[in-house]
């Protein structure tokens, strides 16, 4: 308990530790899941004329690979934008477990959704604890640049692999001929897939959310700041960006189960170097240590992709477009779209006292003086 | 019992040797301050005990156990706590979270992950701000806070653990008169959880506030005793007077 007879500061009225209300960032939240929601069938309205609306229309299908794709800008955002892990290997994770639902469906026929999206994350969590024990619990702590080339190593290595290897197709890849199974239901692209994948997008948003606005997500805050600080705590960093980096492995293993059914397709691109180089290019775009950023960085990144690659004339030189873009954020605005209209204060955020204070710093002092006085006073009582 | 016992500890960087076999006693609960001149390896000694870099040659042992080669944070798991010379406060967490992050440091990860337990430390949190006088500034940046008051919050930080050893590098460097004496108050209710060993230049202060005193010159010890005994010491008054 507090030494209340030895200071004698009357305590001030306690507030008790609540989260920050209000800020930029739950109205962006808001915002897109609201638009989100209703897209489907906008775009289904507006695209059909005169006639009936198709739901399963083109502009719905492409939008439901975004939404797979922005789980896997969030796993790299765990990592680099929390966790200070730039990972070159959220798309080895994306694409073993991709690769793995596959098989299963080719050689036993598993495609319910039950059975999919936990052998998912299951090989995307185990991969990752692995790349992550070697790479990040070894007996030196490892450099961001040996974690990098570590990461780009595995997801070079992967795409190799496969692209050599005939059982799992070769350069050809795998191709899922059957839909993904809900009991019964067959879930083919369009509107159903839509929102299955956008459910598991909130469940992955909100599952993200809570671990980076814990307690833990507070040890991830102070690590950035000052991991040797924070190692003489008592915490050991090195455990804490393990388990980051396998929680983020995980959901890169559920975007690549979902990718696979929903392309009905997998192949090296989706498990090599190129997918990965997506991962960060959300990331770093849309605004890292947001979680929502890179969500956004997905919409914009996929949909300047499916422009660009539809106009004749830079249709074989739009990645250097999207490329000359990347270089003006990264050099412009390190802090990505999100950056523009999110503060630095709370983009970091507050995790235990209301971010508001009405106090300033004369009361303090004021305070300082209080004590002063006090102490002064009882010391002369004692001589 | 003796809770910290320093034998022979040497630290060499390059051809410098910064200490050479140095021994200190440090008593449960005890005021400890370590004098010297710019130079003379009070740091250095204090950093060896800490963790921020190995000794050499020579042991450390701390209440029983052989900490020479622990990592820091093997030794913040012993109760050892340190506040660093340059400030090392978390300047883009606010005052409050710098605080929650000392004190649920002994927590278990998955407690980590409740809901529930921030709760739980929120009256400790508001003890440790009360006793350090930041209390109406916690939901400061911790880097918009004055200079002193940035020392209190390491203090408060370093003493969040709840250690049986505080080492402070320092902790008065940069305050104003008034500022060193509020931070001498602030420091004495420590002692009845916990030692302290403390490294400064203002002799005044340190002879305020400490029991014992081990003066280091040239990176051995030049004299060792109570506070009374030093500054009786000849050759400390030799030292002090022909080079400060």
């Amino acid at each position: 308990m507090a030494p209340m007879a030895e200071t004698s500061i009357s305590r001030p009225s306690i507030r008790k530790p609540r989260r920050a209300r209000g800020g930029v960032i739950p109205v962006v939240e808001w915002g897109l899941l609201i638009f989100l929601l209703l897209y489907p069938f906008a775009v289904s309205y507006l695209t059909a004329g005169e006639g009936e609306p198709d739901f399963n229309n083109f502009w719905v299908i492409r939008v439901t690979t975004i939404l797979i794709l922005a789980k896997l800008a969030i796993s790299f955002d765990l990592c680099w934008g929390y966790s200070g892990i730039m990972s070159f290997g959220q798309g080895l994770f994306f694409g073993l477990a991709g690769y793995v639902v596959a098989k299963f469906a080719e050689e036993l026929g598993w495609l319910q959704i039950f059975f999919v999206v936990p052998i998912g994350m299951l090989v995307g969590l185990l991969a990752a604890l692995l790349v992550g024990w070697f790479l990040l619990l070894g007996k030196r702590t490892p450099t961001v640049i040996f974690v990098a080339l570590g990461t780009l190593t595995a997801s070079y290595a992967a795409e190799r692999l496969v692209a050599g290897w005939l059982w799992v197709g070769a350069g050809n890849g795998l191709s899922i001929w059957d839909f993904l199974m809900i009991g019964s239901y067959e879930l083919e692209p369009g509107l159903a897939f839509y929102y299955v994948a956008l459910l598991f997008l909130c469940l992955v948003y909100l599952a993200s959310r809570y671990l980076v606005r814990s307690q833990f997500g507070l040890v991830l805050a102070g690590m950035r700041q000052n991991e040797e600080r924070i190692a003489f705590f008592g915490y050991r960093v090195q455990v804490y960006k393990a388990i980051v980096f396998s929680f983020a492995g995980m959901i890169a293993g559920l975007a690549g189960a979902l990718y696979s059914y929903h392309e009905g397709f997998v192949g090296p691109s989706s498990v090599g170097i190129g997918i990965s180089t997506y991962a960060v290019l959300y990331g770093l775009f849309g605004g890292i240590g947001t979680l929502i950023g890179p969500v956004i960085g997905a919409g914009v990144i996929e949909t300047l992709r499916l422009f660009l690659s539809d106009i004749d004339a830079i249709k074989n030189y739009w990645p250097v477009v999207l490329g000359i873009i990347m270089l003006v954020v990264v050099a412009y605005r390190p802090t990505g779209l999100l950056g523009l209209i999110v503060s630095e204060r709370e983009r970091i955020g507050s995790f235990g006292a209301p971010l508001r204070s009405k106090s300033s710093e004369d009361g303090a002092s004021a305070r300082v003086e209080r004590v002063r006085v006090e102490r002064a006073g009882a010391d002369d009582g004692a001589a | 019992m003796a809770l910290l016992e320093v034998r022979g500890v040497g630290k060499t960087f390059g051809a410098l040797r910064a200490l050479g076999g140095v021994d200190v006693t440090v008593r449960e609960r005890s005021f400890h301050g370590l004098i010297g001149p710019n130079g003379s390896g009070k740091s250095t000694l204090l950093k060896a005990i800490a963790g921020a870099h190995f000794a050499n040659e020579g042991t450390i042992g701390f209440d029983g156990a052989d900490i020479t080669t622990a990592t820091p944070a093997e030794r913040a798991k012993r109760g050892l706590s340190l506040k660093f010379q340059i400030t090392a406060i978390l300047p883009e967490l606010s005052v409050y979270d710098n605080l929650l992050l000392a004190v649920q440091a002994d927590q278990s990860l998955w407690t980590l992950l409740r809901s529930k337990s921030r709760a739980a430390l929120h009256d400790e949190v508001m003890d440790l701000l009360e006793r350090f006088l930041l209390a109406d500034l916690m939901t400061d940046l911790a880097g918009e806070l004055s200079h002193g008051q940035q020392q209190w919050l390491e203090i408060a930080m370093a003493m969040a653990v709840k250690p049986k050893l505080l080492l402070l590098d320092e902790p008065t460097g940069g305050m104003s008169p008034e500022e060193r004496r509020v931070t001498g108050e602030l420091l004495m209710p420590i002692k009845q959880s916990c030692a302290l060993v403390i490294v400064e230049h203002d002799l005044d202060f340190i002879k305020d506030i400490c029991d014992h005193l081990t003066v280091l010159d040239q990176g051995k010890v030049l004299d060792d005793g109570t506070v009374a005994e030093i500054e009786t010491s000849a050759r400390v008054q030799e030292v002090y007077t022909t080079r400060v």
